[in-house]
């Protein structure tokens, strides 16, 4: 028999960096979508990338914050520091505490069980596969969304500095490269944040683990 | 008896997050936190510059078709010279004097051909040629004390300030040409800078002034 896990269901490092995370992903997303407002299309002058969908698309207002480009690229500057500063300590405490452990997606323990729990959602099964901490679509949801912060965060240092950069830069592409990773990453974690409300809504007391530190993930 | 507490956790909360948001101004961005932090990214930007370290040549498929590449000034119409245009060096150097456009392309040449970066979020690549900042500064005597540069315009008086590690880049030229042609009106006519490490508005066009 396995010993019953002691530990905090959500510890406090966990809840502060994912409150923090709640307000500073979205000053993140809509000051640049401000940023984006004043050269809404994707590719380089006289060579537009044809099959980017949203060439031209204007955000509605409600999703901008800082009225102008100016104002929008000091909100993006400052508060970029904050979120690296709070990603950092969320994986320095990640493997510190050994926490990576039931939270990341490790493809050899978790695919099969995010398949089932994929299946479940989609109708596919009936059962549920066993209850355990976190199931391996959560996992892979979560290691994803930090993975997509990660991207987010390196394409825009290219960005910030594209010559002093351009080791990292080449990585990605240059400049064009990472201005379409850059986007794509913000499209993918509202994707995610899409899903991830909808399904604490049906699990609320998860919401009351992640307040409380207690209870059922 | 219960008392409330005078400072619950929410309340602390609250009030951190409307001080916060009252430190972020947008039409004033140089206060408060957004000010702080905007003095934050100078110190990690002049730590980032390397003096060596030079952008890319852009291979020459990359060429931005000319009246692809944008063309911004301030005033209603495209700015024309004086007829007696020189570009005036002063301020902080050991001989002040003029330059014409012919007095530049005597000196040595260097031709860029480099990625340029908008504020607004696009890129562009053409080929720029004149004379490296440095080699200006030292035929002038500038003062290595002096920390930072004013680029004047005769484009309704617009200016700019440089530092002065980003002016001594040797990727950082005051450009008389584009594409192998005399500078074109639009783009600046006849002396404009041109850097690899600075954003297009700092490129200041039309130039008349150098302090």
């Amino acid at each position: 028999m396995e010993t019953p896990d002691t530990r905090s269901a959500q510890p406090w490092p966990i809840r502060l960096t994912h409150w923090a995370n709640v307000v500073l992903l979205p000053i993140m997303a809509a000051s640049g979508l401000q940023i984006w407002v004043a050269y809404p299309y994707m590719g380089p002058r006289g060579a537009l990338m044809k099959p980017f969908p949203l060439q031209g698309w204007a955000p509605p207002e409600w999703a901008r914050i800082g009225d102008w480009l100016a104002g929008a690229r000091h909100w993006h500057f400052a508060f970029m520091w904050l979120f690296v500063l709070n990603g950092l300590v969320y994986v320095g405490y990640l493997f510190a505490s050994g926490e990576w452990r039931r939270r990341l997606f490790l493809p050899r323990r978790d695919a099969r069980g995010a398949l089932a729990m994929a299946a479940y959602y989609l109708r596919l099964r009936r059962e549920p596969p066993a209850p355990q901490f976190y199931n391996g679509l959560q996992r892979l949801g979560y290691t994803g969304a930090l993975s997509l912060g990660a991207l987010a965060v390196l394409t825009g240092a290219v960005m910030y500095k594209p010559v002093q950069l351009q080791a990292l830069g080449w990585l990605v592409g240059g400049y064009e490269g990472a201005r379409l990773l850059h986007s794509t990453s913000l499209f993918l974690l509202l994707v995610f944040t899409l899903g991830h409300v909808v399904l604490v809504a049906v699990h609320p007391r998860t919401v009351l683990a992640m307040v409380t530190g207690r209870g059922q993930t | 008896m219960r008392r409330t507490r005078p400072l619950s956790r929410r309340r602390l909360l609250l009030g951190a997050g409307a001080a916060g948001l009252a430190a972020c101004d947008s039409s004033n961005p140089h206060a408060g936190f957004l000010g702080a932090m905007e003095r934050f990214n100078l110190r990690v930007q002049s730590g980032l510059l390397r003096p060596g370290l030079l952008a890319p040549t852009e291979p020459e498929g990359s060429f931005t078709p000319e009246e692809a590449f944008p063309d911004y000034f301030i005033s209603p119409t495209v700015p024309l010279p004086p007829p007696d245009w020189a570009l005036e060096v002063g301020g902080m150097v050991a001989r002040p004097r003029t330059f014409t456009v012919e007095d530049l392309t005597r000196m040595p040449r260097t031709d860029l051909r480099v990625r340029h970066h908008c504020v607004e979020g696009w890129s562009a690549v053409a080929s720029w040629h004149g004379v490296q900042l440095r080699e200006l500064a030292s035929i002038v005597g500038a003062d290595p004390r002096a920390p930072c540069l004013e680029f004047r315009s005769f484009d309704s008086g617009y200016w700019s300030t440089w530092d002065r590690e980003s002016a001594l880049h040797p990727q950082s030229i005051l450009a008389y040409g584009m594409n192998g042609e005399p500078l074109l009106p639009g783009h600046g006519a006849p002396l404009r800078l041109y850097a690899a490490v600075k954003l297009g508005y700092k490129m200041v066009k039309y130039l008349t002034e150098v302090n």
